[in-house]
């Protein structure tokens, strides 16, 4: 019990100096393991300084953007491209305030974006034109996503999400296929970080609820059905993904009816997905295995139905306490995808790859590996933060 | 054995337990246990650990299936039968030893989930009945915080709260205040005493013997599977008819003392 008199004790602000006093230079070892960190680091950053600076020819770059981008993808109809990027952020933006509720900062640092793309458009430059309109249109979707969870706090926005974001998938499928009154664009021309992003939130999206059945099968109380999913699940583990990827592309042929071939890229998705399903099936389980019965107990002696108990009070419960986890998985699924180069897709590895046969860029190496390199640390830290964020919220009540 | 007093016709019993038997794989738990309660009896079942208590408990919302005898809840013969199990479980509440509280819920979805999804009352109706609830075991205040944040005896009373908004015919308590610090056994019981006095029909683990005293019908003193000896309190706690029972009695009559002297 804290006494009416107790205080809690004000959070003391440190000065820089005396930040870097406690947490760098406290003891002798300590400063001496900064000094070798930062000696180190100097070395590292001034290596690559030098080299951007003396050696780099970033032309290779800047020639070959849109080859990163989105690859070989039909220049007139480079508009279905940048509607694909306003579904896409808007989509997230209202999801993002859905789940995470929004802060002043983030509107703030959209609406700069947006003016300081704005500003550059005006010097010329409809792309920084369309981009600062992106950005505005990030804000309205942020708007809106706060606005509709403060006028209707209690509907299930949750479970609307996922309805929205298949809608979404499925627009964009249309719009960079073409069909139905687009023209079709075939799937050898979606390539670059387009495809790379395309095959890891399909990947994902479909080895979520597939590992969470495995996981659910693995502990079923039918015989069959248990053996059935433990085959399953070590089998895969025990299998390379490259393996995995390999079968997926001769194997589902050989398969199927010759009048039923699956593109090349559905297929790529195809082994992703088993393959991930397995690993996220293990992960789930050990969420499951982490709820007491009690919790179970208490719902069944409510009167909830088996799937009432599983959905309301197990699940979310499990897949909150393996949030890291999973997202670990989704990250190592986003860079498994430059496997599907060896099998011939071309994601943003593989366009690398083949931007340097580029004869003017030949020996380009470490710019356009560096360059490759970042863009998906980019994403994926970017995935990584989000979920920290989302794990901060759920967190709330956790014991 | 009819220890009910004053009724002429007794009503139909809420709960009838005839000759349940009970193995976990070669271990015989339950040894053909009887039991009658009529509505708004209170039971106590008392014995020492292991001797089946909470195994029987829980064989009377189907938590454990028994596999011989025969058990009846309010007419509704409890078996395998899955429809009938989800009608009884619905008729029948159940606090538990470790509170068991949904922790990702708060207080107030802890009470209206099993209202809403169960019996289908809207969200408001669900509300406005939870809050009720909440008033009655004395916290209100707490409706929108989470488990985590209570003490365990708001817990326990929280718990209590929730089985209630199904609307119980019966409640079933095992060992409710054992988990508790000394100091908050005595919140609980209250909601317990006052629960008892409304009418509730309750079948109840306990070792509190004062508990028992006021408000039990019938005490059932359970060894090793069976009951021994089925007694009104004041006679079971003066004059226990076997050796178990009275060596029991001694060692938790002094353990009670003990707790009493300050
Ligand atoms: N799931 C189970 N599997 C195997 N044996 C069990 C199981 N549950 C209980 N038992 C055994 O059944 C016997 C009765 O257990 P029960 O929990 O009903 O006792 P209890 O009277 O409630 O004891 P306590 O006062 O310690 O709670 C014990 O010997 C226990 O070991
Ligand atoms: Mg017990």
């Amino acid at each position: 019990m804290i006494s009416p008199g107790a205080q809690r004790p004000t959070q003391r602000q440190l000065t820089v100096s005396q930040w870097l006093g406690q947490n760098l230079f406290a003891t002798w070892s300590n400063t001496l393991l900064t000094l070798v960190c930062l000696a180190g680091l100097g070395l590292v950053g001034g290596m690559i300084c030098r080299w951007l600076l003396l050696y780099a020819d970033l032309a290779v770059i800047s020639t070959n953007l849109r080859l990163f981008w989105v690859g070989r993808y039909p220049l007139a109809q480079t508009w279905r491209l940048w509607g694909i990027l306003t579904i896409a952020s808007g989509t997230l933006a209202i999801s993002w305030t859905l789940l995470v509720s929004l802060q002043r900062r983030t509107l703030m640092a959209w609406i700069a974006l947006g003016l300081v793309n704005g500003a550059f458009s005006l010097a010329g430059g409809l792309t920084w034109g369309i981009i600062s309109g992106l950005c505005l249109w990030i804000v309205g979707g942020l708007s809106l996503g706060q606005f509709l969870r403060h006028r209707h706090p209690t509907l299930p926005w949750l479970w609307l999400l996922p309805v929205q974001w298949v809608l979404a998938l499925v627009t964009t499928l249309w719009l960079l296929g073409g069909g139905w009154g687009l023209t079709p664009v075939s799937t050898a021309f979606w390539n670059g970080l387009l495809l790379t992003v395309l095959l890891a939130v399909i990947s994902i999206g479909l080895s979520f609820p597939l590992g969470i059945l495995l996981a659910l099968g693995r502990r079923s109380s039918l015989p069959v059905i248990r053996g059935l999913c433990v085959i399953y699940i070590e089998g895969m583990r025990g299998l390379p993904l490259i393996g995995v990827l390999f079968m997926a592309q001769v194997m589902v042929p050989l398969v199927l009816p010759p009048s039923m071939q699956l593109d090349q890229v559905l297929r790529g998705i195809i082994g992703l997905t088993l393959f991930s399903a397995a690993y996220l099936a293990e992960n789930v389980r050990g969420g499951l295995q982490s709820i007491p019965p009690g919790q179970t107990e208490a719902a069944q002696a409510l009167g909830l139905s088996a799937p009432l108990v599983l959905g309301l009070i197990v699940l979310p419960q499990a897949l909150r306490a393996v949030i890291p986890a999973l997202v670990g998985q989704f990250i190592g699924l986003f860079k498994d995808t430059s496997l599907l180069a060896i099998v011939g897709l071309v994601e943003l590895t593989r366009m690398g790859r083949s931007i340097l046969a580029q004869p003017q860029f030949q020996g380009r190496y470490l710019e356009v590996y560096l360059f490759t390199g970042l863009i998906y640390w980019i994403c994926c830290y970017g995935l990584s933060m989000g979920s920290r964020r989302i794990e901060a919220i759920l967190k709330v009540g956790q014991r | 054995m009819n220890h009910l007093s004053a009724e002429s016709t007794p009503p139909s019993p809420l709960i009838l337990a005839e000759e349940v038997h009970k193995w976990f794989g070669d271990f015989h738990a339950l040894r053909g246990i009887n039991l009658t309660v009529y509505p708004q009896e209170v039971i106590v079942l008392m014995g020492p650990s292991g001797s089946g208590k909470s195994t029987f408990i829980r064989t009377l919302n189907g938590l454990e299936t028994h596999q011989s005898g025969r058990i009846v809840i309010d007419n509704l013969e409890l078996s395998r039968d899955s429809a009938a199990l989800d009608v009884i479980r619905q008729e029948v509440g159940m606090v538990f030893q470790q509170f068991n509280l949904f922790p990702h819920l708060t207080v107030l979805q802890n009470i209206t989930l099993a209202p809403v999804w169960v019996r289908k009352w809207s969200r408001s109706q669900a509300q406005a009945v939870a809050l009720q609830l909440l008033e009655r075991v004395g916290i209100l205040e707490q409706a929108h915080k989470y488990p985590t944040q209570l003490s365990g005896g708001q817990q326990q009373r929280v718990a209590i709260a929730r089985a209630l908004a199904m609307q119980p015919k019966i409640m079933l308590f095992d060992e409710p205040t054992s988990a508790l610090d000394p100091e908050m056994i005595q919140e609980v019981l209250e909601v317990m005493l006052t629960l008892a006095a409304e009418g509730m029909t309750m079948v109840v683990v306990t070792h509190e013997v004062e508990f028992a005293r006021s408000v039990a019908h019938r005490i059932l003193f359970m060894d090793q599977g069976q009951v021994v000896e089925t007694a009104p309190p004041e006679q079971f706690f003066t004059q226990p008819q076997t050796p178990r029972s009275r060596q029991f009695l001694a060692k938790i009559l002094s353990r009670s003392q003990l707790r009493l002297t300050p």
